[in-house]
């Protein structure tokens, strides 16, 4: 047999067996499962499910709905409501919660939920072994911070008991008049203890998985879709509005518009998902909702730096900051200009005026610093992250439109420095930066979770700024039972931050924007917190979809 | 004999290419667990880095990682800390490489007709149809063809679906959006392979002995021609089996490429170092498939 022959015969039986993988493939990857009554699109991929693991609000979204906290956030108002405890008494100073579990509370696969698996559950957020970044909100405890720092052994001293099977009682530092708010942070939520004992890091993949919320996790493919289905166990599965919920990972933006537009997702539910092209076009459209949460866009000086050692310098160069122009010229989304750190909207707190836009000013005060016109500055770096996704580039815009002001108001020169992310943060943490782009969301509602940041320890501070009249205010204020007072204290506090020493400068405050049609899904609504409880979300029958007809014609144009 | 000697030379090149890809990344700046939110207690960056032997030498934690390969464990993602770097490979693989056959398939049956009718037709306006053709699909890049074809074939026609991965209906634009630049260099290299076997002397040979045109060109020239698309074709294929970054990103493919982006920027160097691997064999068998290709279809090549 010569080779061409048997080279043909080779062939002929390659292809053969290439047309049956293709074949087999094809049949293979084709689907069969019911659709899902909602699909979400979900931003990025969450990192993790465990409550205890988890950071992005991406990956918090999802966790909710399959594990509970003591309390949960109400869907319209973001505050707390009562979870897996019914209620809670408060005593008379503010650091003792007895909290009450719900008599009839079991996991999915049908054991009781105790108080035992409360305590269970925020020990093991605390235990550093466990490697939690939000261990932090569970530091309110008396002892957590001492045990997670490692100088208590003995998780017994950390202040969360079972006083009986259904009681839980917590003792805290302080008067933390957000504690029930921290209770539905997902970090907080019941995990099952033997589960995560059999199969430790890859529990969640574990068949059946006990859940305490309202979702059983039927799969999470990475990058491709998690699905949900109603827990029957659920203490109020009765008001699981809906049976199945697919969530999906997007990573761009114009898939995400187009997922929506023909009809394959029902809500999307990160402002990063719109097309920033399109921004102004689409939020004119009654199916594009946006609201103000609890976000800030700012950055951060580099205080141990010259020039920036000086308050007057940081102040001159806040002061020429146009942030009218950057709202409505950079982001478009309906932003506000922000004077100060903590966002309006925030609990029981009004915020101090900042430093506004007043160039005149800022040029006397960079002479008396010793620039008169810019004169002898010396040149500096703006670090700011790519952003994700990249297509809309926000913060190289924002960079650019600074330098610009800067140059034209105080005649400062200024370089930009775009990094990595994971280098960017690095960069910030070890304070090898000038300027530096940063923003923050709300843990909680309320004004500790940002001003907390720039205390003179915080792991988050990253400034170099230390102050011990702004810690002590904070302080104060965390120990200060009465909100009026504790409002006061705060004040006095951001004031040092935003107006007399100025280690940062706030830009903007964020807005949340999700797009739904209303007349199809309910039980979403806009709220500070930018969170939206899955088992309240439902589609009305079959209201008739907004028509992209605007968009058609914002292409045409 | 010359095979199992490419075989056994794989070895130590993985090895060097593992080493490299495992001190490079080691080399960037930040690490996996750099976030936004400082850790709430040096504690609890001293467990962590102790928990993925990141406290530890980079040689030691490569011989570490070393062990494990040989158990055919690439490793646990740091930043999917549920997920292991196998899962991942797992799930994304069998998808990437479904997408690049079908585009394969695509490109091989758009390119290799048109490299040769325009080779067949030269001078002709087929061949300047078809070069125009090839020139343009090479030109424009996928992340401008595949938003093109989803408007007019999703948005506009509503023919096709945007997006995700379900049904054979899925699996119709994206193949094509990746296959069109693999099209157009076959289509290219094609032709240029039929213009040069039909200027040799073989083929003058057989044209001088009365044969006709068709049978000479489909069964002689042919085979000589599609030599440099088969050599070719090796690291194409390994290119389109382990997925395109903008392909699946525009069309929400959960395969591998969009891992093999991410994992870079999250420095998960697990995971970074396992795709690189993955990608390192795929290259090197397909080469080798490449080669063995070649002796059955050049009877002028024999290895030794």
């Amino acid at each position: 047999m010569s080779i061409s022959q048997r080279a043909r015969r080779i062939f002929s039986r390659a292809r053969f067996a290439f047309c049956v993988a293709i074949l087999i493939c094809f049949t293979g990857c084709v689907r069969h499962e019911p659709p899902a009554d909602i699909t979400i699109l979900n931003g990025a991929e969450p990192q993790s499910l465990d409550p205890a693991i988890l950071s992005g609000q991406a990956d918090m979204r999802v966790a909710q709905g399959v594990f509970e906290g003591l309390t949960q956030f109400d869907p319209k108002t973001g505050r707390a409501i009562p979870g897996l405890a019914e209620r809670w008494e408060i005593s008379p100073d503010g650091c003792t919660y007895t909290f009450h579990l719900r008599s009839n509370l079991v996991w999915s696969t049908g054991e009781p939920i105790t108080a035992d698996d409360v305590v269970y559950s925020w020990i093991r957020a605390l235990n550093p072994a466990t490697a939690s970044e939000y261990a932090g909100q569970l530091f309110f405890l008396k002892n957590a911070q001492d045990f997670t720092d490692g100088k208590i052994k003995d998780p017994t001293q950390v202040g969360v008991h079972a006083a009986d099977p259904l009681t839980v009682r917590v003792e805290l530092n302080h008067p933390t008049p957000f504690f029930s708010d921290i209770c539905a942070i997902p970090v907080t939520s019941m995990v099952p203890r033997q589960t995560i004992e059999k199969y430790g890091d890859r529990w969640l993949m574990a068949k059946p998985l006990p859940v305490s919320g309202a979702y059983d996790l039927v799969y999470w493919r990475l990058n491709d879709k998690i699905r949900l289905r109603k827990n029957p166990r659920y203490w109020n599965a009765a008001n699981t509005q809906s049976d199945l919920i697919d969530i999906l990972p997007v990573g761009s933006a114009n898939a995400a518009l187009s997922l929506y537009e023909r009809g394959e997702a029902d809500i999307v539910w990160d402002a990063a998902l719109i097309p920033a092209g399109l921004l102004d076009v689409l939020l004119k459209r009654p199916d594009f909702h946006t609201f103000i949460c609890l976000d800030t866009y700012f950055f951060r000086f580099n205080v141990t730096r010259k020039p920036f050692d000086d308050p007057r310098v940081r102040q001159a160069l806040a002061l020429a900051v146009d942030k009218e122009r950057i709202v409505k010229k950079i982001t478009q989304g309906g932003e506000q200009p922000a004077s100060h750190l903590v966002p309006a909207g925030t609990a029981n707190y009004t915020s101090p005026e900042g430093l506004g836009y007043d160039p005149a000013r800022a040029r006397k005060l960079l002479a008396h610093a010793g620039y008169p016109g810019g004169q002898g500055f010396p040149r500096f770096q703006y670090m700011f992250n790519a952003s994700a996704g990249g297509g809309s580039k926000i913060h190289e815009k924002i960079a650019v439109e600074l330098q610009q002001m800067w140059r034209d108001q105080l005649g400062i020169q200024m370089d930009l420095r775009q990094m990595e992310w994971a280098a960017y943060l690095n960069a910030q943490s070890q304070l090898d930066y000038d300027l530096s782009r940063s923003g923050w969301v709300a843990d909680y509602n309320d004004a500790n979770t940002f001003l907390g940041l720039f205390t003179s320890n915080d792991g988050n501070n990253r400034t170099g700024w230390k102050n011990a009249q702004y810690d002590d205010l904070v302080q104060r204020a965390n120990q200060e039972p009465d909100l009026k007072a504790r409002e006061k204290l705060f004040q006095r506090a951001e004031t040092i931050l935003v107006r007399d020493e100025v280690p940062i400068v706030p830009v903007y405050f964020y807005v949340g924007i999700n797009y739904y049609d209303t007349n199809r899904i309910q039980g979403i609504y806009p709220n500070v917190l930018d969170n939206h409880p899955l088992q309240a979300i439902r589609k009305t029958g079959r209201g008739s979809r907004v028509e992209g007809r605007e968009l058609d014609n914002a292409n045409k144009q | 004999m010359y095979f199992l000697k490419r075989l056994i030379f794989a070895v130590p090149l993985l090895l060097v290419i593992s080493a490299l890809a495992f001190a490079l990344v080691h080399l960037a700046p930040g690490g996996p667990f750099d976030r936004e939110r400082a850790p709430a207690s040096p504690e609890i960056e001293r467990a962590i880095k102790a928990k993925y032997h990141l406290d530890e030498p980079v040689w030691k934690q490569y011989f570490r990682y070393l062990g494990d390969l040989a158990h055919g464990d690439f490793g646990v993602s740091l930043k999917y800390r549920n997920h292991t770097v196998n899962d991942i490979i797992a799930q994304g693989l069998p998808v990437s490489m479904l997408l690049g056959a079908l585009a394969f398939g695509f490109a091989m049956g758009v390119g290799l007709p048109v490299g040769f009718f325009t080779a067949a037709r030269r001078g002709r306006w087929e061949d300047y149809a078809g070069s125009f053709f090839s020139m343009l699909v090479v030109c424009v890049p996928g992340f401008v063809i595949a938003p093109l074809l989803i408007l007019l074939f999703s948005i506009k026609w509503k023919l096709l679906p945007v997006g995700l991965w379900e049904t054979p209906w899925h699996m119709i634009l994206p193949p094509i959006a990746l296959g069109l630049f693999f099209a157009g260099k076959v289509a290219r290299l094609m032709r240029e392979g039929m213009l040069n076997a039909m200027q040799s002397e073989f083929v003058t040979a057989a044209r001088a002995k009365g044969l006709g045109e068709n049978r000479l060109l489909l069964r002689h020239a042919f085979r000589i021609a599609v030599l440099p698309v088969v050599s070719y074709s090796g690291p194409m294929l390994a290119d389109l089996l382990t997925g395109s970054f903008v392909i699946e990103n525009i069309f929400q493919i959960p395969g591998i490429g969009v891992f093999l982006v991410n994992s870079s920027l999250n420095l998960d160097y697990p995971l970074i170092v396992g795709l690189s691997l993955l990608y390192a064999i795929l290259l090197i068998g397909l080469n080798l498939v490449v080669d063995f290709a070649y002796t059955l279809l050049d009877p002028r090549v024999k290895y030794e």
